[in-house]
């Protein structure tokens, strides 16, 4: 009989598209939770961002902050660092895919401008994105992305000041993604050192009766470090917003996509029974007919 | 005196205080208004500890910087152990 093998063939479609759609929702749902989070924390490290910045303006009012090896513009920039912040796992849209292409696009100026890039990658799509594409990433962190923590961002921020100190590079470039509101997230390159020292302008001098312990050099070099790791810490986190806002927005239109897709499998099973029914009493009135005219 | 007591993830004091107490490397510190204007590196192992009105409230941070200056009472630490 036409019509019920087709039947059949639908409702199974219909079936493995709503087992698809129970996953996207769910992964939506927990992408939903996540972003909750990690904007809470993007909120519970603003005090200390703002604050130790404002201990360093101060103290640069009592020593040349630009002494500081961090601080210290080079004269010529040989190479360049480039961290970047991608995500370790995919389904999360055009997240990774806006952020990687920026990426890419400094690394090819960096490269005509005839300065070697040593790469830094955090996020498996961000390393074999880039691998895939000939480069060798000299320091690659996985699993961090998704919660970063302010220690795995010392992690991190440790090793951009190593290679800097070092003079392996004269410029670290941080590329990731800003989470400006639950429905925009824009990729962005910040640079991470050497540190800008015009956000030190302006502070308010000591009183002369001040106690410093250790003297304030001392404290200084030990704060700069803090505010580099702060700054990748607040990348960090924003990028994992952003992933998460992406990731829902993406599994949404894929729950929508697949509703819709049911409804239009369902209406299609509807006529394709409608049809054999039809058929049926065709073939019994035709039979029935065909039997009263012997 | 304004207090806050912050660590690069989270904020746990922010607040008016009557006194507070930590210890630098060279031993205990307490910090009332009026005090001395101080900035101070804390022990690795450092309480601090927060007075308000009766009340108390102390933590432990991983090192870091106290100040106090213009009535306003700022730590700085690497990490804050505690609620």
């Amino acid at each position: 009989m036409p019509g019920a093998g087709e039947l059949r063939v639908l409702r199974r479609r219909i079936r493995s598209v709503r087992s698809t759609q129970k996953i996207t929702r769910s992964f939506e749902l927990i992408a939903a939770s996540r972003i909750a989070r990690a904007r809470r924390a993007v909120e519970a490290a603003r005090p200390y961002a703002s604050l130790v910045t404002r201990v360093i303006r101060d103290l640069s009012t009592e020593v040349e902050a630009t002494s500081h090896p961090l601080l210290a513009p080079r004269e010529q920039t040989r190479a360049v660092g480039v961290l970047v912040i991608a995500s370790d796992r995919g389904l999360a849209g055009s997240y990774n895919t806006n952020v990687l292409r920026r990426a890419e696009r400094l690394l090819r100026e960096e490269a005509d401008g005839g300065r070697p890039v040593v790469l830094f990658t955090v996020g498996r799509k961000a390393e074999g994105y880039f691998r895939y594409r000939g480069y060798e990433p000299a320091r690659a962190w996985a699993g961090i992305s998704d919660q970063p923590t302010y220690q795995s961002a010392r992690e991190v921020g440790e090793a951009l000041t190593e290679a800097y100190v070092a003079e392996d590079v004269d410029r670290v470039w941080m590329v990731y993604t800003d989470f400006k509101s639950a429905l925009s997230q824009v990729s962005a390159t910040a640079k991470v050192l050497p540190v800008d020292p015009v956000q030190f302008e302006g502070g308010t001098a000591y009183p002369p009766t001040f106690e410093f312990e250790p003297d304030p050099a001392s404290i200084l070099s030990q704060l700069i470090p803090r505010y580099v790791e702060q700054r990748v810490y607040a990348g960090l986190l924003e990028s994992a917003a952003s992933e998460h806002a992406s990731r829902q927005r993406a599994m949404k239109a894929a729950t929508d996509n697949a509703g819709d897709i049911i409804e239009d499998l369902t209406r299609e099973a509807n006529r394709a029974r409608q049809a054999a029914i039809t058929t049926e009493i065709s073939e019994i009135v035709g039979g029935a007919e065909a039997l009263s005219k012997r | 005196m304004q207090v806050d007591i912050v660590a690069p993830d989270r904020e746990v004091f922010s607040g008016e205080a009557d006194e507070v107490y930590a210890r630098s490397q060279d031993g205990d510190l307490g910090i009332l208004p009026g005090h001395q204007p101080v900035l101070v590196a804390l022990r690795p192992d450092s309480a601090v500890r927060v007075k308000v009105g009766g009340g108390e409230q102390a933590w432990t941070v991983s090192g870091g910087f106290l100040q106090f200056r213009d009535n306003r009472l700022t730590v700085l630490a690497d990490g804050i152990d505690g609620a």
